[in-house]
């Protein structure tokens, strides 16, 4: 399984006042298995994208391949497309609405239409899977969960659809640091058991740096840059030109003056002990 | 879409009709509807036509804007458009079994469509030149003489600038669950009016929910800056009449005194 966009463009409103490219020939490659970082500023096209890859936003002209299925010809069945592709919105709490957790996870397998034994197997997975106990949660209502619960159940309701690229949008935005640590994990987790493409958006340079294989930058609907993080974090003007940071570790190594791209603690420590050595 | 509903949106423009004082525009837009009302043969539409066009002109709002408004109402147009053609009594043009097409359900039922038309351009016309705000203070300056009876012209002011308000938010609200359900295999459009409805739940209760957390962040913002209803609060812009105001005055009255002259004469 590998995505390829091509030249993907997408104006909103087209024809009215409001007008607006939110996309302007956006071209990248994701590889089988990799976990791939999305980075830009609020408002610089990131979820615009993201919703044409499970074919929610109709691009207005460009390609999407995905697994080899060209998902932007037309008659290309949507249902498809979203049991392959997993999109775990924004602030996904806002999406529960059933009665209990174990419903609620369920309510996407079941629109795939699988057993009920089949549904049930997946919701205990995909509920463990996001860090709860099955059992103590399952009668729960959505509703009267912490936060960080609210949304790991959210995420799960996406996991046991089982899709082959699961995508997240600021999945840790306004959580606590414990539950982005939390949430991190978990995705660390599905990626290494699934194998599957990962694609994450995050304003957290640090947990891009930490857990990407790949990172994309856009700005105002373009890509700026694409690469390893340390291809993408060892160019710190380009990024703060588009309003973005390095993550804290790298800034604090170049604030000491080591030349080298620094991403992770470990690599930080060794470095400064040499600088200290010196 | 849902975001194409353009009934009760504003459009942003710096025109003369736009400079208006609300309370003028929102006299004219009654007027315009008993106008409607009295005019009853084509002449006096031709008339109300015209007026409205030039209005359109004059406020620079694209006529493809106001038109897509239409398009949800486009329903009931038909609706009444065909109970009226099959309804009304009179000289018998055209039957098929118990259907009957007269003359005079002919004229009712064009006549109903063309006001219905008019009736909805008119009154969009007042929303899409006028800030929501400046059109709910506008309602209140109206509505205040009653305030002697009792009459709540402030808290009702006040509710209806939330609602329009928060039109947009909650339409947005409700494109981004929809959207999310549909990402969790949710489909909206196939299957019989019981199988939809029901597919309706998982975007409801999200959206009450939704709407009941921002009611409760909006009362805690407003009690948290002392909001105390309407006495003793005074207002940052004054309305004052200024004389594009009485000018549209006088145009409003002698556009009056033509319809009802006219609907005599015919
Ligand atoms: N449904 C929509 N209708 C019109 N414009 C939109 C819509 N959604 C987003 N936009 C605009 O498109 C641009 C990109 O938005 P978005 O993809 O949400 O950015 P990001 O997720 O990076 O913050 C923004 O300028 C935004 O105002
Ligand atoms: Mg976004």
């Amino acid at each position: 399984m590998s995505i390829k966009v091509t030249k993907l463009n997408h104006i909103y409103d087209k024809g009215m006042p409001t007008e607006q490219a939110a996309l302007t020939d956006v071209s990248f490659e994701i590889n089988d298995g990799e976990l791939v970082g999305i980075i830009g500023h609020t408002g610089s096209g990131k979820s615009t994208l993201l919703q044409h890859l499970n074919g929610l936003l109709k691009a207005t002209s460009g390609s999407i391949e995905v697994g080899g299925v060209e998902i932007t010809r037309p008659g290309v069945s949507m249902v498809e497309i979203r049991k392959r592709v997993g999109l775990v919105f924004q602030y996904p709490e806002y999406q529960l609405f059933e009665v209990n957790v174990a419903k609620d996870v369920a309510y996407g397998p079941r629109n795939l239409g699988l057993s009920e034994e089949e549904i049930d197997q997946r919701v205990r997975e995909a509920i463990a899977l996001v860090g709860l106990d099955y059992e103590t949660v399952k009668d729960r209502s959505p509703f009267e969960l912490s936060g960080g619960q609210k949304r790991a159940v959210a995420i799960a309701g996406v996991i046991a659809m089982r899709p082959e690229v699961l995508i997240l949008d600021e999945p840790t935005a306004g959580l606590d640091p414990k539950a982005h640590k939390d949430i991190l994990n978990m995705i660390t987790e599905v990626h290494r058991r699934t194998g599957n493409i990962i694609i994450l958006v995050s304003h957290n340079m640090g947990d891009i740096a930490e857990i990407a294989d790949k990172v994309i930058v856009i700005d105002s609907g373009k890509v700026v840059t694409v690469g390893s993080p340390l291809e993408v974090f060892s160019q710190g003007e380009l990024l703060k030109s588009v309003g973005l940071d390095l993550p804290p570790i790298t800034e604090f190594c170049n604030a000491l003056g080591i030349k080298d791209t620094v991403l992770d603690m470990e690599d930080a420590v060794g470095k400064i002990v040499d600088l200290i050595k010196e | 879409m849902i975001r194409d509903i353009t009934l009760g949106q504003y459009y942003a423009s710096d025109s003369l009709i736009h400079r208006l004082d609300p309370r003028v525009k929102i006299i004219a837009t009654l007027l315009f509807i008993i106008e409607l009302f009295i005019v009853d043969n084509f002449i006096g539409f031709a008339i109300c036509a015209a007026v409205l066009a030039i209005v359109i002109a004059v406020s620079k709002v694209p006529l493809s804007f106001i038109m897509r408004g239409l398009k949800p109402v486009l329903f009931i147009l038909f609706f009444t458009f065909a109970l009226n053609i099959f309804m009304v009594k009179g000289e018998v043009l055209w039957s098929w079994k118990f259907l009957h097409i007269t003359r005079e359900g002919i004229q009712i039922a064009v006549f109903m469509a063309i006001r219905l038309v008019l009736l909805i351009i008119g009154s969009s016309m007042l929303t899409l030149a006028t800030k929501p705000l400046s059109l709910t203070d506008g309602i209140e300056r109206l509505l205040s003489p009653l305030a002697k009876f009792k009459f709540p012209s402030h808290e009702i002011a006040m509710m209806m600038t939330i609602a329009l308000r928060f039109i947009p938010t909650l339409l947005e609200e409700t494109d981004k669950i929809m959207k999310a359900q549909q990402a969790r295999g949710a489909d909206f459009e196939s299957g019989g009016l019981l199988k939809r409805a029901k597919a309706l739940i998982p975007v409801l209760v999200p959206l009450f929910v939704s709407a009941f957390r921002i009611a409760q962040d909006l009362a805690m913002a407003m009690e948290a800056r002392c909001y105390r209803g309407g006495e003793n609060r005074t207002r940052m812009h004054e309305m004052k009449l200024r004389k594009r105001d009485f000018i549209a005055f006088i145009l409003m009255a002698a556009f009056l005194a033509i319809i009802i002259i006219e609907a005599r004469m015919f």
